[in-house]
């Protein structure tokens, strides 16, 4: 498929964001053009999980801009930052255990729909149809995984999934929301390898049939390396390299984030 | 694995399923699934709603055609469809969204007042029901929309704070502070708004006790099938994803802030329904309708029945309203207050596994009884076991058809001084003692803490039944939640941390 130039969708600009005295992110600077795949790294502590707050409203910036196809999300309240098109996953898995997995799905779906209480009460036709299509939704989204997902029944409780179905299942509500750009928190953590191998497919395929814009926080290299379009690296908040992979990979400031002066000197 | 080992099926069977397989969590519930009780479980799982609700209309509405009389209709019939309504729409709150409202109570006392100031001599006017209710339950929407603005930050402890303060604010307004309005007072003070009138839908007066009852069950299965449907929308799986993790719902698009006023003003709109039917009911607003000690009878019957289902609201509102008014002093059910007594006590008891313990601790109490009621028979004078069991200021002759514990409980037939007292106190000394001690010792110190019990409860509790309503309140909250801590009818909570 041919691309054309290369369409900003999500664009920080001189973000910056402090803990008191903590400087957590520092000056940042990034974009992620439309259908690109951006991996962050960077050592504990780096700041990668405040840009995703950030990003989704949990948290103010001290300063910087935040835009969304060139609109900017900045004092949004989260939900409403969904609604335009940005959807998370949470590096410590925060599904609502105790509803069912298909449940999950269908309650991401609520800014996409409208029917009101009332209605819903009522029973018209228009919940309906309404709810024929939210499940339809979900069920779609859940299919996404492939047998992964398929062979659980979706009405039974998502706190009784295994850990790297929980992370699918994070995905699947995510998805749900019909967004526009994803960010993945850690979507490897605590896979095994043969999982992990399956992830960074299943990340290229998001993009691919999805359609989705990815940023993503990811820790393993060999799914860094497998996935991204371009590699971000941040230190104490800064960003210390960009580039592709084996560029950022080799580049002594991250050499050096990771493993300390010493190991870039000798390097 | 060897070369006779079979292939695996495609299906894994709960045999050949091991820990760390995927699906291990749930099969481990089909595992569980051989005893009786969870069969029964499972059976009632798999019945559609719709046939459960039949089933407790269909009771409900013959109750009339076979209760004692009208005044059984009053207690047993009116009391539990009002508090299954109210129990409802708390569970809206509290069980859908997570929601630690203890000012409900308040919205229930809005919507009586609301009723009896529209309908009553106190301004003289006479609005008939089908605009005084949808006011009433407006005006308190309207309050609670206030409350919920104003703490729709707070979670968990900080939001019982504001809203048990909002509560005993409500209550202040009605009594001591009796705003003056028009010349009078607005809420009449410590006397209330008399003479309020019956509900008048349409030109149709509702007066007699089976009318009401047949409203009431109308209201009831109406806000039962409303409920179901609210939560079975979007609206009721935001409130449900907002309970298990509020952040997590935001950032799925749920606005999480608007949401939990919603369920505020669900609740409320609800509370007040049910509190112009009350007023209706009593033709009287009083202050005392609206205290702590009605909401604690709401969260018992929430609680009981299971926070977050429907059923479990019906169910829960049944067993806490019929016990508690069978312990009522003027209503005269020795025998049943005993039969409920004994009963929560070996439902307590039989909680203790292996079964053989509890089996051996009742056999041993009642050989101790026996023991101790023939030395005090053989060494005391006869007026020391000859009193009437169940008998009180109300029914002096009454036993409740159980002359037999005087065989067994020692009932003397005349007040000896501090007997009672010591009885009472020497029951505490022995729950403390039972709970310090452990294994085969707390079982052997069960058996006279029981004795101690059956005393206190024929020679003390039985004859008070309004305070010792309380007590077995407790001691049955407390059985059920160490068996079954999500309730009746509601299902396990799982806290993956």
């Amino acid at each position: 498929m041919a691309v054309a130039a290369p369409k900003p969708l999500l664009e920080l600009k001189g973000l910056s964001m402090s803990f008191g005295g903590l400087q957590v992110i520092d000056n940042l600077d990034l974009v992620v053009n439309e259908r690109e795949i951006v991996s962050v790294i960077g050592p504990n502590g780096a700041g990668k999980t405040t840009l995703f707050n950030l990003v989704t409203g949990i948290y103010q910036p001290d300063a910087g801009e935040i835009l969304l196809g060139g609109e900017s999300l900045l004092g949004l309240p989260p939900h409403t930052i969904t609604n335009r098109g940005v959807a998370r996953t949470f590096q410590t898995l925060r599904l609502f255990l105790n509803m069912s997995v298909i449940e999950n799905v269908m309650a991401s779906q609520y800014g996409r729909t409208k029917v009101d209480i009332v209605r819903a009460m009522l029973r018209t036709p228009g919940w309906r149809r309404e709810e024929r299509e939210i499940r339809a939704r979900a069920e779609e989204k859940l299919s996404f995984f492939g047998q992964r997902l398929v062979g659980y029944r979706w009405s039974q409780p998502a706190y009784s999934l295994s850990y790297a179905n929980r992370r699918r299942l994070e995905i699947a509500r995510a998805m749900a929301t019909e967004p526009k750009i994803l960010l993945l928190d850690e979507p490897a953590a605590g896979m095994n390898p043969v999982e992990t191998h399956e992830i960074t497919e299943l990340i290229g395929q998001l993009r691919a049939v999805g359609g989705y814009t990815i940023l993503v926080i990811e820790h393993d290299m060999h799914v860094v390396e497998g996935i991204s379009d371009r590699v971000v690296a941040l230190d104490h908040g800064v960003k210390i390299a960009e580039g592709t992979f084996e560029q950022v990979a080799t580049d002594p400031k991250v050499v050096e984030a990771y493993l300390g002066t010493k190991a870039a000197a000798t390097k | 694995m060897s070369e006779t080992t079979p292939p695996p099926p495609e299906e894994p069977t709960p045999q050949t399923s091991r820990i760390g397989v995927d699906s291990w969590v749930a099969e481990s519930e089909a595992r569980r699934a051989r005893t009786p009780a969870a069969l029964v479980g499972h059976g009632w799982q798999r019945t559609p709603d719709a046939i459960k609700l039949l089933a407790f209309v269909g009771v409900a509405a013959s109750y009339p055609f076979w209760a004692a009389n009208q005044g059984d209709l009053f207690i047993f019939g009116i009391g539990t469809l009002l508090y299954a309504a109210l129990g409802m729409g708390l569970n809206v709150v509290v069980g859908f969204a997570g929601l630690l409202d203890l000012g409900y109570v308040a919205f229930y006392g809005i919507g009586a007042y609301t009723y009896a100031e529209l309908s009553s001599p106190q301004y003289n006017l006479h609005w008939p029901a089908e605009a005084t209710i949808p006011i009433a339950m407006a005006v308190a929407a309207l309050v609670s929309l206030f409350l919920g603005y104003t703490s729709r930050r707070l979670l968990g402890d900080y939001l019982a704070i504001v809203t048990l303060f909002f509560g005993q604010a409500f209550t202040f307004f009605l009594n001591p502070a009796n705003p003056k309005v028009a010349g009078k007072g607005l809420t009449g003070g410590a006397d209330g708004l008399p003479n309020v009138d019956p509900i008048d839908l349409f030109g149709y007066k509702f007066t007699s006790i089976r009318q009401l009852y047949f409203l009431l069950l109308v209201v009831v299965a109406l806000l039962a099938i409303a409920i179901h449907f609210a939560n079975q929308s979007r609206v009721g799986r935001a409130w449900r994803a907002l309970r298990e993790d509020p952040l997590a719902a935001e950032v799925m698009s749920i606005p999480v802030n608007r949401l939990k006023i919603l369920a505020f003003a669900f609740g409320a709109a609800v509370a007040a329904l049910c509190g112009t039917i009350h007023v209706s009911i009593s033709t009287a607003a009083t202050p005392g309708d609206f205290d702590v000690s009605v909401l604690i009878i709401f969260y018992a019957i929430v609680i009981l029945g299971g926070i977050g289902s429907v059923s479990g609201a019906l169910v829960g509102a049944v067993i806490i309203n019929c016990s508690l008014q069978f312990l009522e002093p003027q209503n005269d059910h020795p025998s049943v207050k005993r039969w409920l007594f004994y009963g929560t006590i070996v439902l307590l008891i039989l909680s203790i596994k292996p079964v053989i313990r509890p089996v051996l601790v009742l056999a041993a109490t009642i050989g101790f009884g026996f023991a101790v009621h023939a030395i005090v028979a053989a060494t005391a004078g006869s007026a020391w076991t000859t009193g009437v069991p169940g008998a009180s200021a109300f029914n002096p002759q009454a036993s409740g058809g159980a002359v037999w514990i005087n065989h067994w409980a020692i009932v003397p037939a005349v007040s000896h001084g501090n007997f009672n007292n010591c009885l009472y106190i020497g029951l505490v000394a022995a729950i403390i003692a039972t709970g310090m001690l452990s294994g085969w010792w707390r079982l052997a110190a069960l058996v006279p803490t029981l004795y101690l019990a059956v005393l206190a409860w024929e020679n003390l509790l039985a004859q008070n039944g309004a305070i010792t309503a309380y007590l077995l309140f407790g001691a049955m909250l407390v059985g059920l939640m160490a068996r079954r801590p999500e309730g009746l009818f509601g299902s396990a909570r799982v806290e993956i941390v």
